[in-house]
């Protein structure tokens, strides 16, 4: 036996009773201010992402009317509208979702059902999580260069439907991920038993894993996408314009969108503008808000009936 | 007795006839479309570099990347150009650092608060709420700094200028803050219970058990959540675009107009360069930098949470 094992056991080289100090009334008195500090913490996080809120609101809301619905850009502050804008982005958000979802779902189901454990799923996997981290300015300049540059024949140079491929791919690693994390989730005895019937591969992810996991699916691709149309910067590096006075008119057309708009008006120095600014960034924050609350029910209901 | 006799072409065996050769044909498209989906994700990563690089190269074979580095100047848009990256480096530095001073605290405190001391109906609400707020789009934070926080900092800040490093940095601190509060939260929340319960039989307060069991115990989660924050200022734009100003000085004060390499590369990109300019090869240098910073900081992450992460049954 070495000199350190037993020694804790001789009562003469522990601690005397008398020596140790509990000290109980000082570590409760530390563990209060410790709790205190937690709760202020998240009331102060939240305290003043509601106080900016509602300033927002405050300064918007006598702008909001239809009339700024249905307007569009103007360089009157007071008959300036979010038509063009508002249009662009539900372009986008359509052109991006018929991209985004059909590839990073078949990602996902890819390398959760048919590749896993390959070398080349593990460096998909590595490669998505950089994809992630990669900021959305980044992204931007890839779109200029691709979307913009090489491919000016298809998409016909700063069109929406380059800031839509942009965007696509932008969200793709969130799609994937969350398409995979749910396909984890269902049990294997159901591919086991589909398969024990003598269905394929592909026939039981079909029938059975993807009904189940398309609620969590949903969910994922829903947060990308409000991530997507919240995105300011790839936006204004691929060429948004932030005067577009009419309504996209095809895939190939200039676009502008919400985000672009709230920041010509922000960055312009007339207050006049800044009450366009807070208005358009109530639509926006209404959308992204009940985009993201349809998504977080579906994850929920998903999580109970699992 | 006959009537229970059926002829061979009659039996079940013959009726049922499964299509192996078209299920395993159509089992096979599928997969070659989606596994060429899957390569799709490479070829962006693919493209990202390679975008990066062709322009950068073009950009040092006419600026020295002595100068690049070493340069105490960022003005590539005046006539007599100077390419000092760090101008620009120290504005995202500044900021950035900033930022984490508001968010690691309040985040790391909020994530305890809603793990260890939150009632759980609580938290079965404030975590979804803040799932939500993570999801306010970050012009509108750049707004909120500009507009609402720089005119409250200047009544009791004297010499703050409209654009000035500190609101955008504590602005971009709050629109980190959910994030690294919920992802953190996630990783306390995982820490198991027995945990928890060992230590308090061991006599320890819950502090004691919160700070010196449950902390370490979910630390890679902790950290890879603070780098990913750290990533995240270092690429934001909006904020501090909006309120940080354009105007590319090497200072720490943070009271001064400054210029982030995002809020750059938003600049000259938003001013239709042409193709094939050195300005438009400056974006391209500025991204990479911006990259390479933030594949850093991603591979870090990586190690850390490898080297650190503490596996439970």
């Amino acid at each position: 036996m070495t000199a350190t094992g037993p020694k804790a056991f001789i009562p003469d080289e522990g601690i005397a009773p008398d020596e140790f100090e509990p000290n109980l009334v000082g570590r409760y008195k530390l563990d209060k201010v410790f709790a205190y500090a937690s709760w202020a913490a998240t009331i102060i996080g939240l305290v003043v992402l509601a106080f900016l809120l509602i300033s927002t609101f405050a300064d918007g809301l006598p702008r909001l009317g239809s009339s700024f619905l249905t307007s569009f850009p103007s360089r009157n502050a007071g008959r300036a509208g979010i038509a063009s804008a508002l249009a662009g982005t539900v372009w986008l958000l359509l052109i991006t979702a018929a991209f985004a979802f059909p590839i990073g779902v078949g990602t996902g189901i890819y390398l959760q059902e048919f590749a896993t454990d390959s070398w080349f799923a593990k460096m998909v996997e590595v490669n998505i999580s950089n994809l992630a981290a990669v900021p959305s300015i980044i992204y931007g300049l890839l779109g200029l260069m691709v979307f913009v540059r090489i491919l000016e024949p298809i998409t016909g140079g700063r069109s929406v439907l380059a800031g839509g491929l942009t965007l696509a791919l932008l969200i793709l690693p969130v799609i994937i991920v969350a398409t995979r994390e749910t396909l984890k989730a269902i049990p294997d005895s159901l591919r086991i038993a589909g398969m024990a019937l003598g269905s394929t591969r592909w026939q039981v992810v079909r029938d059975h894993v993807l009904p189940l996991a398309l609620p969590g699916i949903l969910t994922g691709t829903i947060l990308g996408l409000s991530r997507a149309i919240g995105e300011t910067a790839p936006l204004i590096v691929i060429g948004a314009q932030t005067f577009v006075p009419f309504l996209p008119t095809g895939l190939r057309s200039s676009f502008s969108a919400l985000p672009i708009q709230i920041f010509n008006w922000t960055s312009r120095p007339q207050e006049a503008f800044h009450a366009n600014a807070a208005a358009a960034s109530i639509v926006l924050l209404v959308v992204l808000v009940s985009m993201n609350a349809v998504a977080i029910y579906l994850r929920n209901r998903f999580q109970q009936n699992r | 007795m006959t009537d229970s006799y059926l002829p061979p072409e009659h039996s079940s065996a013959n009726l049922w006839q499964p299509n192996r050769v078209a299920s395993k044909r159509s089992q096979a498209i599928v997969k070659f479309i989606f596994g060429s989906f899957a390569v799709l994700s490479i070829f962006t990563t693919l493209g990202i570099v390679a975008t990066l690089i062709v322009e950068t190269i073009k950009f040092f074979s006419q600026v020295s990347l002595v100068q690049f580095l070493f340069d105490n100047q960022w003005t590539p848009l005046f006539s007599e150009p100077h390419y000092g990256i760090f101008v620009l480096i120290s504005a995202t530095f500044l900021t950035s650092l900033i930022a984490l001073l508001v968010a690691v605290p309040l985040g790391l405190l909020a994530a305890v608060c809603l793990s260890e001391y939150a009632p759980r109906n609580v938290r079965a609400w404030l975590k979804p709420a803040l799932e939500i707020l993570a999801g306010v789009p970050t012009v509108v934070f750049g707004f909120f700094a500009l507009l609402i926080v720089t005119p409250i900092l200047k009544t009791f800040i004297p010499g703050l200028q409209t654009f000035n490093g500190l609101s955008a940095g504590l602005i971009l601190g709050i629109a980190l803050l959910p994030t690294i509060a919920s992802l953190s939260e996630d990783a306390i929340f995982a820490v198991p219970q027995d945990l928890r319960q060992g230590s308090y039989a061991l006599g320890a307060t819950k502090r004691e058990t919160v700070t010196d069991v449950v902390l370490p115990a979910a630390l890679s989660g902790i950290v890879a959540a603070i780098i990913l924050g750290v990533a995240r200022a270092v690429g934001e734009t909006m904020i501090v675009t909006l309120a940080a100003g354009q105007n590319p000085t090497l200072t720490l004060d943070p009271r001064v107009p400054i210029q982030t390499m995002t809020s750059f590369i938003v600049q000259v990109a938003g001013g239709d360069v042409p193709v094939g300019t050195l300005k438009y090869d400056t974006l391209f240098a500025v991204g990479m930098t911006l990259f390479v910073i933030t594949l850093l900081l991603n591979i870090l992450s990586f190690w850390f949470v490898r080297k650190f992460q503490e596996k439970y049954e």
